[in-house]
Order: C-alpha cells, then structure tokens, then sequence
C-alpha cells in the first residue's frame, strides 16, 4: 500500500488548467510546450515503458493497446478518442475537455504518429458544453496537427459510450453495442483497425510523450503507476474531481476533499457499474485496479461516491437500478427483461411496497441476468445489485419487514438522468 | 473460416455454443432441439455457460444452430 502525504500530490493533467477567460492555448503552451518531435516508435515504447494503464474503465494497458492496433495493420489504423463520459457521478473528462483541451488534443496526434493513423475522431455528448470548448480549441491550433480531428457528438446514454456502440455510431449506425468479436481493435471505424482511448488516457500519453517513461513512474503504485483522475461526490460535494496518485488510498481521497468521514456507512466505488463497499472498509484500499479487484470492486472511471449519513442506500441502489433499466440499449433479452425487474423489486424494497414472494425472484435474476448481454451492462447493474445486499443487509432486512426506513424522507442523492430521445 | 466444413477425419477440437442476444428473439428453437444443454430462462431466452460441448452432442448443436429463425445460435471451434 503506498501511502502518500496529501500535500505531495502533483498536478499533472491538471498542471494548466485555464478559466472561461483565459485562451486555453497558450495556458497549455506555457506548462508543456509545443507537441513534441517523438517518432512513432519512441511514442509506442514509452508509453509501454509508463506502465500506464487506460483511463476509461477497464484498465487495459495502454502501451500494449497501441502496439496490438500498429502490428495487426494491415490497413490504416484509426484512433477514436472518448470523450463521451457516460458515468453521471464522473466529471473527470468534462473537466479535461473544458479546462485542458490541448493536453488531450495532442495525445491523439501521439496517438495517430504512434500507431500511423491517418484519422482520428474525438467523441464528445450530445449538446455538453465541452463541445464548444473542443472545437473552438481545434480551430485555435489551425493547421498544426498532422491529423485532423472530426468531433462528435454522441447521445448522452450510458451505454452509448461502450466502445463497440461508440465505433457503431462513428460507422453510421446508432450508438448501440454490437456482439463482437470482431472486437474494434481488430475492425472498427471503417473496418480499419481502431484504437480507442479514454480521453484521460491519451492527455498522460500526452504528457508522457514530453516527460518520458521514468518520470510518470515516480509517482503512484509501483505496479500501476502514475496520477488518476477521481470524481468525489458526497454530502458536502458534488462531482468533485481530484488528480491523486494511483494507490491513494479512498480515505485520503476523502480527507482532502473535506469529507467528514464520521457517521457514514458505505461507500459506492467504480461507478454505476461498481460496487458498494463498507465505509470502514473503503477508507484503507488504494486505487489500484489490483486492490479493487481483490475486494470484489471495480476502480472504474475513478468514481467514488460517499453516501451520506441522511440517504437510505437500498433507495439510492434503487434509483440507479431503475436508471441502468431505462438506460439500456433495448437488444439483449435478459438486459432488456431482468433489469427492470430487479430495479422494480429494489422500488419495492425501497419505498415499503414489499412483498416477501419477490425475494426469490430477485435472487434468481440477481443469478441468470448476468454475461448474457452483448455488452457488460447487464453484469454490471448485477454487481451493483448483489452489493447492495450485502453492505446493506440490516437496512434490507428492516425493508423487508415493513419497519419504517431512516431516511425514507432524504432527498435523492446520486444522478440519474433521463435518456434523451434518439440513438443518433 | 471453416464452419459448416466437414469434420471427418480430423482431430477432436474443444467446441462451444453461445448465442448472439442481439439477433435473439426467444423463439426456444434451440432449446427443444438441445435440451440437454440449453435451458430457457422465465423471458424465453436461452441460458448457456460457455462449458465445451461434450462431442455426442455436436451434431445436435449444429441442427440447434440452423434451426434457430434468427440464426443467433453461433458455434465456434469449427
């Protein structure tokens, strides 16, 4: 476990961060420079050299992702770069995209040289604010790129920006997941071999390419290392987003974006495909995909949503099962038909309208729904689920006797947005 | 690709069935064809684990597979 005091914490992506005022350009140029003259090959060895693992979820290693997409070329390959956060307690790559646009825009440049693209798209929501502040700062670097950029906006759904749906969409299709294999590394945008990046990813490539390998390793878990992007949500904050080392621990995450610590229970870590955790529990594990994995969680996009001591878990639990049930994409059975089923029986748990003949039903689709989908989406709405029970299990056990809920009164806490109309 | 080939003569391989939910539309097909392997869930839809298909059951597998209207029963290892 790599404990790290909090005033040590570097600024890395977050180095030039600019306001609304400020031309974003020249706050970037001032910390990092121009692009850089690295060769293609260079890029690939030191991002493999880095250790960084990708940003958007999965925790893939970036180095080996960039040479899997280079060596199975046998037509030009492709980068798509995802902007398009489909967590709604995740803030990190709006903050990127609308503070520090030039860090990520010149991660796909590196990233086109690195694997010899000749396109490369960035995929940002549908009417976000960022969409503005991307193109204008497209068009504030002119013709320096080597590759131009073609900005797209992706309907705000949360499985839209799942990289098969996401290379469906750049296809001409709807932003859907499609049964793979081929997977998009293999044929993706066009049929061509397609890398796609989390934006966070490619803004440490583009650093990376500046710094070099050993710099990006002196900070963070020796095995995963580097900085990471965190969103904090809590009583007192919403979507803070935090640039910390990987291995910090969820505690000194907590501490440094003020969280009184003292009465709460749970902590929900991942995302809305994550885990809940017992608060106690939480505060010691380090942000390490490692450490997450061996908890029974996920580290995600880097969410880590603190529960307030006010809200009723099974009712949040609740809120956001009936938001993954209305957010998915409407193809696979057992997502289409168990989601809304277990999201019903947690309204039911949740607001008193219980029946004791659901909780068989419940564990049985809680058994059968998951890794039947195209997509994660359905196994991921079963972790959240299946932890819920467990880190929940007195609250659950009042529920299902008809005892009256402590916070039955709060006020709705996590997010869950309403899909927007179309797939396109 | 060598599906639908002939297999005769050729060393045993490690066969799986999986199902494509996308073009799934619950007909059952599959599962009366193969009930040995594939149970339905309460919507109708198939229920597979991944396990290697035990060779008795291969020819089975293979009518499953065409008989499905939507074609969503995919074999691999062929």
């Amino acid at each position: 476990m790599t404990a790290v005091a909090s005033d040590t914490w570097p600024r890395r992506l977050l180095a030039a961060v600019g306001s609304d005022d400020d031309d974003l350009y020249a706050v970037h140029l001032d910390t990092w420079g121009a692009l850089p003259d690295v060769s293609g090959p260079a890029i690939v060895e030191a991002v493999e050299g880095s250790g960084l693992l990708g940003r958007g979820g999965a925790g893939f290693p970036a180095g080996r992702k960039m040479r899997t997409v280079a060596a199975g070329a046998n037509r030009r390959p492709v980068v798509v770069a995802n902007g398009a956060e489909g967590e709604p307690a995740s803030g990190k790559d709006a903050l990127l995209l609308g503070r520090a646009p030039h860090l990520v825009l010149d991660g796909i440049q590196l990233a086109t040289r690195a694997i010899g693209a000749d396109e490369a798209h960035l995929a940002v929501h549908l009417g976000s604010p960022v969409v503005g502040v991307v193109r204008a700062a497209l068009a504030r670097r002119g013709t320096a790129d080597a590759v131009r950029v073609r900005v797209h906006e992706i309907p705000s759904r949360y499985v839209a920006s799942e990289e098969s749906a996401l290379v469906h969409f750049l296809n001409g299709g709807e932003a859907k997941p499609t049964f793979t294999p081929p997977r998009p590394f293999e044929q993706g945008v066009g049929r061509r071999p397609t890398l796609v990046n989390n934006v966070e990813t490619l803004a440490h490539v583009g650093a990376i390419a500046r710094r070099g390998a050993a710099w990006f390793r002196e900070v963070g878990d020796a095995d995963e290392p580097g900085t990471l992007l965190v969103s904090v949500s809590a009583q007192e904050v919403t979507r803070r987003v935090a640039e910390v080392p990987t291995g910090t621990t969820i505690g000194a995450v907590a501490d440094r974006a003020g969280v009184i610590r003292a009465g709460i229970g749970a902590v929900l870590v991942g995302g809305y495909f994550g885990s809940w955790l017992p608060a106690a529990y939480a505060w010691q594990l380090p942000l390490t995909h490692r450490a997450m994995r061996s908890a029974g969680a996920a580290l995600g996009a880097g969410v880590i949503a603190i529960l307030p001591p006010s809200s009723c878990g099974v009712a949040e639990t609740a809120r956001v099962l009936g938001y993954l049930a209305t957010h998915n994409a409407g193809q696979c059975g057992p997502c289409l038909n168990g989601l809304p089923a277990i999201a019903d029986a947690f309204r039911r748990l949740a607001s008193g309208a219980w029946d004791e003949r659901w909780w068989p039903a419940l564990e049985r689709w809680l058994a059968v729904v998951p890794g039947r989908g195209a997509c994660r989406h359905p196994d991921g709405a079963v972790r959240l689920a299946s932890t819920a029970l467990s880190v929940f299990a007195e609250d659950i056990a009042s529920h299902r006797s008809g005892r009256p809920c402590h916070a039955s009164s709060a006020p709705a806490w996590l997010p869950a947005p309403r899909p927007p109309g179309g797939w396109r | 690709m060598a599906a639908g080939a002939p297999t005769a003569g050729r060393v045993a391989m490690t066969m799986r069935i999986r199902v494509n939910p996308i073009a799934c539309e619950a007909h059952g097909v599959c599962a009366e064809v193969l009930p040995e392997w594939i149970e339905l869930d309460e919507w109708g839809y198939p229920i597979l684990d991944g396990e290697e298909l035990p060779a008795q059951l291969l020819a089975h597998a293979r009518r499953a597979a065409k008989a499905c209207p939507t074609l969503a029963i995919v074999l691999s290892g062929e």
